[in-house]
């Protein structure tokens, strides 16, 4: 029994780090640039909710979408007024844009919030479910559940739509998209705004359970890093299932091993996996 | 006045040359050839045409208006695509999306599925296979698809760079009548080949690059007559 628990806490838990994944994966994708302040995005996405819950008192049906908001116009803004220009110049200005971006947020977050934890009021979504000696709390059943749904919707919306098409031709031949018409720019600042907001989302779901703090991304962004090599990169599948198997793998870890622990298992996993297959565990050869 | 005319084209990447002089006239309705060796500069003057690179100096005037310079979407919508060399076909994507893709800038939407129809009749091979993966195909049925694609976009000039190349003689065959269909439905091309001989059989006019520069041109017959383009592009 303890077995079926453990396991369905981590895949709720991974659903949200698909979620998260997700959105570094399409960024990826689309301009192979790792946003290093995609963490930061998660950061600055809970202290929307916090802010939300506290000044307008709204409950996660509105504060979720407009954590989602911020975050879309965070990343269409931080494309055009940064990444663009960057993009011309070396891999190194890439990665240190996107690092110094990152480190630029956070340390606007403890001037305003100085280091102190916050959290939102766990009444929020409060109380647990009991199904068949399966105890799951509401916060992280939400959690999981609309992480899930919006990753399948993402992965649907690249694949099945006309603009999904547009995005995933700009991010496989960027001259051949010119050619047929499309302007890549737009398409690229859209990706930026999904990327972010899928960080946005999964900032403001994680903090229905977990404390916020302006290094809360670091943790998390890690573990986008490891679901995105593993499920290869550029794949949202790929970081559904890398971040399912890496919330069940943490969960398990924790109960057996120690939570202390479940770091280390989980980032020795993630060596051991890319030395097996560098492409990432789901990713084509 | 032509439909296409290029005066004095100059194209730079960087320091480097990619074409100097180059000028040519398309009349609509014709088949022209651009011909040269390899790295005369026939793809730099179609991507500088297909608004991918921008000129260094010259003009290039479309139905007497000058395009040059202007970014590619809007190119495409003016009526000109480009088949690319190497085909660079969304290879992650099927038959139909790359198809529909080519139809980005097609300004009535209702026209969509009479382009999708009058591709699949002229490639039959592309119905059966609309839900294949672009990257699963043999090179013949990546040209017809590359071909497609700049079709989807109901373009009146119709840019190609290389169709033979890679290709099978009966599939240069099969591309070389397609070809001709179109030109007979009212299509202009613009066609750049290294392969002299098949270019020249179905060119009404062709211009000759070295060095990035045009050197020669006349009709197809003419061309295909004269001794130095013979002796320099057709083995004898
Ligand atoms: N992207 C590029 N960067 C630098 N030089 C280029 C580039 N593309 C082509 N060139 C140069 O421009 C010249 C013309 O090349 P190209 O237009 O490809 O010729 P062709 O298509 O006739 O083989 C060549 O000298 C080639 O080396
Ligand atoms: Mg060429």
């Amino acid at each position: 029994m303890i077995l079926v628990q453990l396991v369905t806490d981590g895949l709720l838990v991974g659903a949200v780090y698909a979620l998260l994944s997700s959105g570094l994966t399409l960024i990826w994708g689309m301009m192979n640039v790792v946003n290093f302040a995609h963490g930061d995005f998660v950061m600055l996405a809970m202290y929307v909710a916090f802010i939300a819950v506290t000044t307008l008192a709204i409950g996660p049906a509105l504060f979720v979408p407009l954590a989602a908001l911020v975050l879309f116009g965070v990343g269409v803004v931080v494309y055009y007024a940064l990444i663009r220009n960057v993009m011309r110049g070396p891999m190194l200005a890439q990665i240190l844009s996107t690092f110094g971006l990152g480190l630029v947020l956070r340390y606007a977050m403890f001037w305003v919030f100085s280091a102190n934890f916050v959290s939102l009021p766990d009444t929020l979504v409060g109380g647990v479910l009991s199904v068949d000696g399966l105890r799951l709390q509401y916060s992280r059943l939400l959690a999981g559940v609309v992480a899930l749904l919006l990753t399948a919707a993402l992965h649907l919306m690249l694949t099945r739509t006309a603009l999904g098409s547009r995005l995933l031709a700009v991010a496989e031949d960027r001259t051949a998209a010119m050619l047929v018409g499309i302007r890549p720019d737009p398409m690229q600042a859209l990706a930026w705004g999904i990327g972010a907001a899928c960080a946005g989302v999964a900032g403001a779901l994680i903090a229905l359970f977990f404390y916020i703090s302006p290094l809360v991304g670091d943790s998390l962004v890690l573990i986008a890093f490891v679901t995105v090599c593993l499920g290869g990169f550029g794949s949202v599948p790929g970081a559904l299932f890398a971040g399912l198997a890496i919330g069940v793998i943490e969960s398990l870890s924790s109960w057996f091993i120690g939570a202390a622990w479940k770091d280390v298992v989980v980032y020795g996993l993630f060596l051991l996996a890319l030395w097996v297959r560098p492409q990432g565990l789901l990713g084509k050869s | 006045m032509s439909l296409l005319s290029v005066k004095d084209l100059a194209v730079r990447y960087g320091d480097l040359i990619g074409v100097g002089a180059v000028t040519l006239a398309v009349e609509a309705g014709q088949i022209v050839a651009l011909l040269g060796a390899n790295g005369a500069g026939k793809t730099t003057t179609l991507n500088a045409i297909a608004g991918l690179v921008p000129p260094a100096g010259g003009q290039i005037l479309w139905q007497g208006k000058p395009i040059q310079g202007l970014p590619a979407h809007q190119i495409v919508s003016r009526g000109i695509a480009l088949s690319p060399e190497g085909w660079r076909l969304f290879t992650g994507q099927s038959v139909e999306a790359n198809l529909r893709l080519g139809a980005t800038r097609l300004a009535d939407r209702k026209q969509l599925p009479h382009r999708l129809d009058h591709v699949f009749t002229l490639f039959p091979r592309l119905a059966e296979r609309r839900r294949q993966q672009a990257g699963t195909m043999s090179g013949g049925e990546r040209q017809m698809l590359a071909l497609g694609r700049a079709l989807m976009s109901a373009p009146k000039l119709l840019l190609l760079d290389e169709p033979s190349l890679g290709l099978a003689p009966a599939v240069v065959e099969q591309v070389f009548a397609t070809l001709l269909r179109l030109k007979a439905e009212g299509l202009t091309l613009l066609l750049a080949e290294q392969s002299a001989e098949l270019a020249l059989e179905v060119a009404d006019r062709a211009y000759v690059l070295q060095t990035g520069a045009t050197v020669l041109s006349g009709t197809g017959a003419e061309l295909a007559g004269n001794a130095e383009v013979r002796r320099a592009y057709l083995g004898g």
